[in-house]
């Protein structure tokens, strides 16, 4: 029972920061500097920072909210 | 030179594509999903190879040497968000279903999700007027790089012409089986000659601070060339990726859900991969190549290649270039040969009963003939690649709220998705019409995407119509939920 609600709250976290990430998409503080941070403009790292989150999200989502009921029709039907 | 590194490399790709026919088992299923045998790193390339076409290598450094760095916030980041949220939730769940069913193509599970055969029909009909804008930059990408890498030598006709050659024969040799193992080579190719094509070009400028120096400041920054409410509702526009039907003919290839675990952590690195380079080449050649307009743009990246690559390198970038192209070309081709075999000439019988052999003859055909009217609309037609596609991604995009009803709402009806369908139609001409004449066109020159009111006047009709009309039968709901309401 508490194994199950620890998994559903993770859930509810990483669905959450999925939401989090659509809303910091729009970097609008980055939208009037022409800034170059490591030779590239600050607004064009932003989104590579924000790609490599959304990697980091993606494993996260895979390893704990990952649906397996999918997988076990699989199984089912295997056998 | 350049032109015998690309004739060897077009080579390369028909004699990968073809020895996939050696494992062809010489059924439908084994022609059109490969016998959904597809591991992880296969899927992922072949996923990312589809997807990646003429628009983010031509068409995102065309776009941003008009509007700067922000169209890597506009299409490459927000793909790399949107795409494998769907491939999470939606994907694996279509891959489940399919499995289940037996089904080859949207249309399948669409008409029997509501138990209607015209919803089937008008379907088909729409996606096939939609994925043919979607072809068209792929055969018309081709024949530009080839025209301007050989200085003319080549004409863009010949160019559009070897695509298509090169295309048809390993679908129509390999189908499925062909066209996965032709996309992984691609996707390998085009990534590493993307990078190295970066590298080289701004080696050549003297560096990435000196390349920078000579850029509008303008272009830096997203502020001056894309307006705030752009950015927001350009998001829904990777979700067309959902309602794509090569894409969905990729879910299908999976060995299992689990084969989805790669493609889905791994899609965001593959998008910055390719498009990083594309969006900085696009930026970095405005303050080299001055005074391209409109269209003329999407040559951008050929024209830096031709003037600080040349010889056999500018061979090799422009077979990433081509390798980028074809392999969304294939896919695209088979689906659509798919869903004519599988939705039109076996649903209704012109074939009763269709042996394997026929269907694989008859997507065949259907690949053959789709592939030529494209390269004569290629022929014909003079516009921005990133704008076509933008146009053909707004009807997807708008489509996506039948499929997630589809999957997640019991209480959705036929009635509610004709209605959501007939609105994006109705919409999306209009739009169309309204918008196709202006260069950056958004409604009322507020800066919001037409794809932002076809989508919620699309997702509006399902709910309001479903609502309103009698709720689906329990049969339908045991068959594609394990607890219907």
């Amino acid at each position: 029972m508490v194994d199950k609600m620890k998994i559903s709250l993770i859930r509810w976290l990483l669905f959450s920061a999925l939401i989090a990430l659509f809303v910091l998409h729009k970097d609008f503080w980055f939208w009037r500097n022409p800034t170059l941070v490591i030779g590239l403009p600050v607004g064009l790292v932003y989104h590579i920072m924000f790609c490599a989150a959304v990697t980091v999200l993606m494993v996260l989502l895979v390893r704990y909210a990952w649906p397996s009921h999918l997988e076990i029709d699989e199984d089912t039907e295997d056998k | 030179m350049t032109i015998l590194v690309i004739f060897t490399y077009l080579a390369l790709v028909l004699i990968v594509g073809t020895l996939s026919h050696r494992f062809f088992r010489g059924t439908g299923e084994d022609y059109f999903v490969a016998s959904r045998t597809i591991g992880p790193f296969v899927l992922l390339m072949s996923l990312f190879g589809t997807n990646m076409t003429a628009f983010s290598i031509l068409g995102a450094s065309g776009e941003a040497y008009h509007k700067g760095i922000g169209v890597f916030a506009l299409m490459g980041s927000s793909s790399a968000l949107v795409i494998p949220t769907i491939f999470f939730f939606v994907g694996t769940r279509l891959w489940a279903i399919g499995k289940r069913h037996g089904y080859f193509t949207q249309v399948q599970y669409i008409r029997e999700r509501w138990n209607s055969e015209s919803l089937g029909l008008l379907l088909f009909v729409v996606l096939v007027a939609l994925v043919v804008p979607y072809l068209l930059i792929g055969v018309m990408g081709g024949g530009q790089t080839l025209a301007i890498i050989t200085g003319g030598q080549i004409p863009e006709w010949v160019g559009g012409l070897l695509v298509c050659g090169v295309v048809v024969t390993y679908v129509c040799f390999g189908g499925m089986r062909g066209t996965v193992w032709a996309n992984t080579l691609q996707t390998l190719v085009f990534m590493t000659l993307g990078a190295v094509t970066f590298v080289t070009i701004v080696a050549k400028m003297g560096g990435l601070s000196n390349a920078m120096a000579t850029v509008d400041q303008d272009l830096l920054m997203q502020s001056n060339r894309i307006r705030p409410l752009e950015l927001m509702t350009y998001i829904l526009i990777p979700a067309a990726v959902g309602m794509f039907p090569h894409i969905f003919m990729h879910w299908l290839t999976a060995k299992s859900a689990r084969t989805f675990r790669y493609p889905i952590i791994f899609y965001p690195v593959c998008i910055a991969i390719v498009w990083i380079p594309s969006v900085l080449l696009g930026v970095l050649g405005s303050g080299d190549v001055t005074g391209l307009e409109g269209p003329q743009a999407n040559t951008i990246l050929v024209q830096l290649i031709s003037r600080y690559a040349p010889g056999i390198l500018a061979g090799f970038l422009a077979a990433g270039v081509f390798a980028a192209i074809m392999s969304s070309l294939d896919s695209q081709t088979l689906a659509i040969g798919s869903m004519f075999t599988h939705d039109i000439v076996r649903h209704y019988g012109f074939h009763n009963p269709m042996s394997e052999k026929h269907q694989v003859l008859v997507g065949r055909l259907f690949v053959v003939g789709l592939l030529a009217v494209t390269y004569v609309l290629s022929l014909i037609s003079n516009r921005s690649i990133f704008k076509l596609a933008v146009w053909s991604f707004t009807g997807f995009a708008s489509l996506f709220p039948v499929l997630l009803a589809a999957l997640f709402w019991k209480r959705s009806t036929k009635q509610g998705a004709f209605a959501s369908i007939v609105s994006v139609l109705v919409l999306w001409t209009f739009f169309f019409f309204r918008g196709w004449q202006t260069p950056g066109y958004t409604i009322g020159d507020t800066g919001i995407m037409p794809v932002t009111v076809v989508f919620a006047a699309s997702a509006l009709a399902m709910v309001i119509i479903s609502l309103i009309t009698k709720p689906p039968e329990g049969n339908i709901l045991r068959k594609f939920f394990a607890t219907p309401s």
